[in-house]
């Protein structure tokens, strides 16, 4: 029988820890909703999600008072935009209309973010993805809820270096379209390599061609109690440290694992995986710069904090993957800055730099993640960042992002104030030395020499 | 048979049991075990009730019930046990 103090230990996690379940995504295909006539796959689009999707708000709420845990987010991500479009979208403003009715389904449903407005542009590009990629700017300008992401490389392909160009354009682009807030556009448009087709999170989430019909994918959380039960072996060796992380991953897996299970048999729709994530809040204490700086370092980006984040990716994962029965996603420590207060204030205390942050993206989950930068930096500037992060994520063999906003008139000194989630964050300094030259030879960068394993 | 776990935690008061168990009597909610304790000076009584028939009725209860404990003045939650289960036993 369960005791009062197991008891007690779990719903201090959940009262004073900021336990959650972060999402409960479900991925919903759109392939049968192609169609020559772009009204026509806009009328298949919202039947079918409002169909499938019409019950997660209430069963996710039902979830959360049953066992008292919260679950901060319901999503939907749907099939790549570009694909479901296709054959019907002859124009941006065809494929407008598709992100409107998106928008339209997530605002009726009562879910907050819907994310798969996206193209896979891995290693060539069609008319139709060209089109997408081109309308995303003003996709995101007006709607609210509609999530882009763009897939530019792959370990088995390489990298599309003529889109990597095109989407330093295109971020400057959503950016000026969306000035008078903060540029926000950019906090909902995130580029990849190695882009996995059952992400839960977003910005980056879109329901891949290899799932199926509809699924459930759950992404947990729990940063504040992995703080806590870090800092409980303080002087302790790395041995105890790791020994700790993985106990309380697993914990806090277990969890995900059971909402997963009762939400897909409440939705009748099939459980995808469990996305092993520290996903950061702006609330106190639910941060990955604190679960590092328990570890002994004086302030997150001091020597030694790739090592430290390190040791948290794989521990989160080393325990969190016997909890679940199948795992997935982005499965790692996210580091937005502008979602974690603990980041926030490394950044203001100076100890934070960009270039440490891309050290960091080797070894954890996803990459570089909600950071704001001047409004000057030129579009080649912010393709060589993507260039940077994607041969990261393509030689490593790992997913790795980009979603970084240069908000229009603002430069290094100031703030910029998303609200809610996406929290607010100081800008900062950008390396504006050009790589333009390089960004503009075009082409493709080959797969690299360890893709070839047949 | 499933069960479900009554947590409170606050300050002891006179009436706290009485008024949890008339709640649960009014909801036909069987006990099938309780004990107590103090953790970090805090009163903490833990109930393990089967709520085999509820299904679905369990989130209302559970709200209705949390609605109480504010008017008592402490904290009162009940959940399905399976989330300390998954947490804590494989």
């Amino acid at each position: 029988m369960i005791n009062i103090f197991e008891v007690a230990e779990t719903n201090k996690m959940i009262e004073q820890e900021n336990l959650d379940v972060r999402t409960i995504t479900m991925g919903i295909s759109l392939l049968d909703c192609m169609d020559s006539n772009v009204d026509v796959v806009c009328e298949k689009i919202y039947a079918k999600i409002t169909r499938l999707a019409g019950n997660l708000v209430s069963v996710g709420e039902s979830i959360e008072h049953k066992y008292g845990i919260p679950i901060v987010n319901k999503r939907i991500s749907v099939t790549p935009i570009a694909i479901v479009g296709n054959s019907s979208c002859k124009s941006t403003d065809d494929f407008i209309k598709i992100a409107k009715v998106l928008d339209k389904c997530a605002e009726e449903l009562g879910v907050n973010f819907i994310g798969g407005y996206s193209a896979i542009v891995t290693k060539g590009m069609t008319p139709s993805d060209k089109l997408l990629i081109d309308s995303i700017p003003e996709a995101l300008k007006v709607t609210a809820r509609v999530c882009a992401s763009v897939n530019l490389g792959s370990t088995r392909v390489g990298i599309n270096m003529d889109a990597v160009k095109m989407m330093g354009e295109i971020i400057i682009k959503a950016a000026e379209f969306t000035k008078e807030n903060d540029s926000i556009g950019c906090a909902k448009l995130v580029v990849f390599t190695n882009a996995p087709d059952d992400n839960p999170f977003m910005a980056g989430a879109f329901h891949g061609v290899t799932e199926g019909d509809a699924i459930i994918n759950v992404g947990v959380s729990g940063p504040g109690v992995m703080r806590n039960a870090i800092a409980t072996t303080k002087g302790e060796s790395f041995d105890v440290l790791c020994d700790t992380i993985k106990k309380t991953a697993f914990k806090i897996t277990r969890v995900g694992q059971l909402v997963a299970m009762e939400a897909s048999e409440k939705l009748g729709v099939p459980f995808g995986i469990i996305d092993l994530s520290l996903a950061p809040t702006p609330a106190i204490g639910d941060s990955i710069a604190d679960c590092l700086e328990q570890m002994g370092l004086e302030s997150v980006g001091c020597p030694g904090t790739t090592a430290a984040l390190a040791i948290l990716n794989d521990h989160v994962k080393k325990g969190g993957v016997m909890a679940a029965s199948h795992v997935g996603g982005l499965s790692g420590a996210f580091i937005p800055v502008s979602e974690d207060q603990g980041m926030i204030d490394a950044v203001l205390r100076g100890s934070l730099t960009l270039e440490k942050l891309e050290a960091m993206t080797c070894v954890c989950s996803v990459g570089l993640d909600m950071i704001a930068i001047p409004g000057s930096t030129t579009p080649t500037v912010i393709s060589g960042m993507i260039a940077d992060e994607m041969a990261i994520g393509m030689i490593n063999q790992k997913t790795t992002a980009v979603r970084i906003i240069p908000v229009i008139g603002k430069d290094v000194g100031e703030t910029v104030e998303f609200g809610g989630l996406l929290g607010y964050a100081p800008i900062m300094q950008v390396n504006n030395f050009e790589p333009a030259e390089f960004i503009n030879r075009g082409g493709r960068i080959p797969a690299p020499i360890h893709s070839f394993k047949n | 048979m499933e069960k479900g776990v009554i947590t409170v935690v606050g300050q002891d008061q006179i009436g706290i049991i009485g008024k949890v168990c008339s709640f649960l009597a009014d909801h036909q909610i069987n006990i099938l075990d309780i004990s107590q304790t103090i953790i970090d000076e805090y009163f903490n009584m833990m109930m393990i009730v089967d709520i085999t028939s509820k299904g679905d009725e369990l989130g209302d209860i559970a709200k209705e019930i949390a609605k109480l404990g504010q008017e008592i003045g402490v904290d009162i939650k009940l959940q399905h046990e399976n989330i300390f289960r998954k947490m804590h036993r494989l």
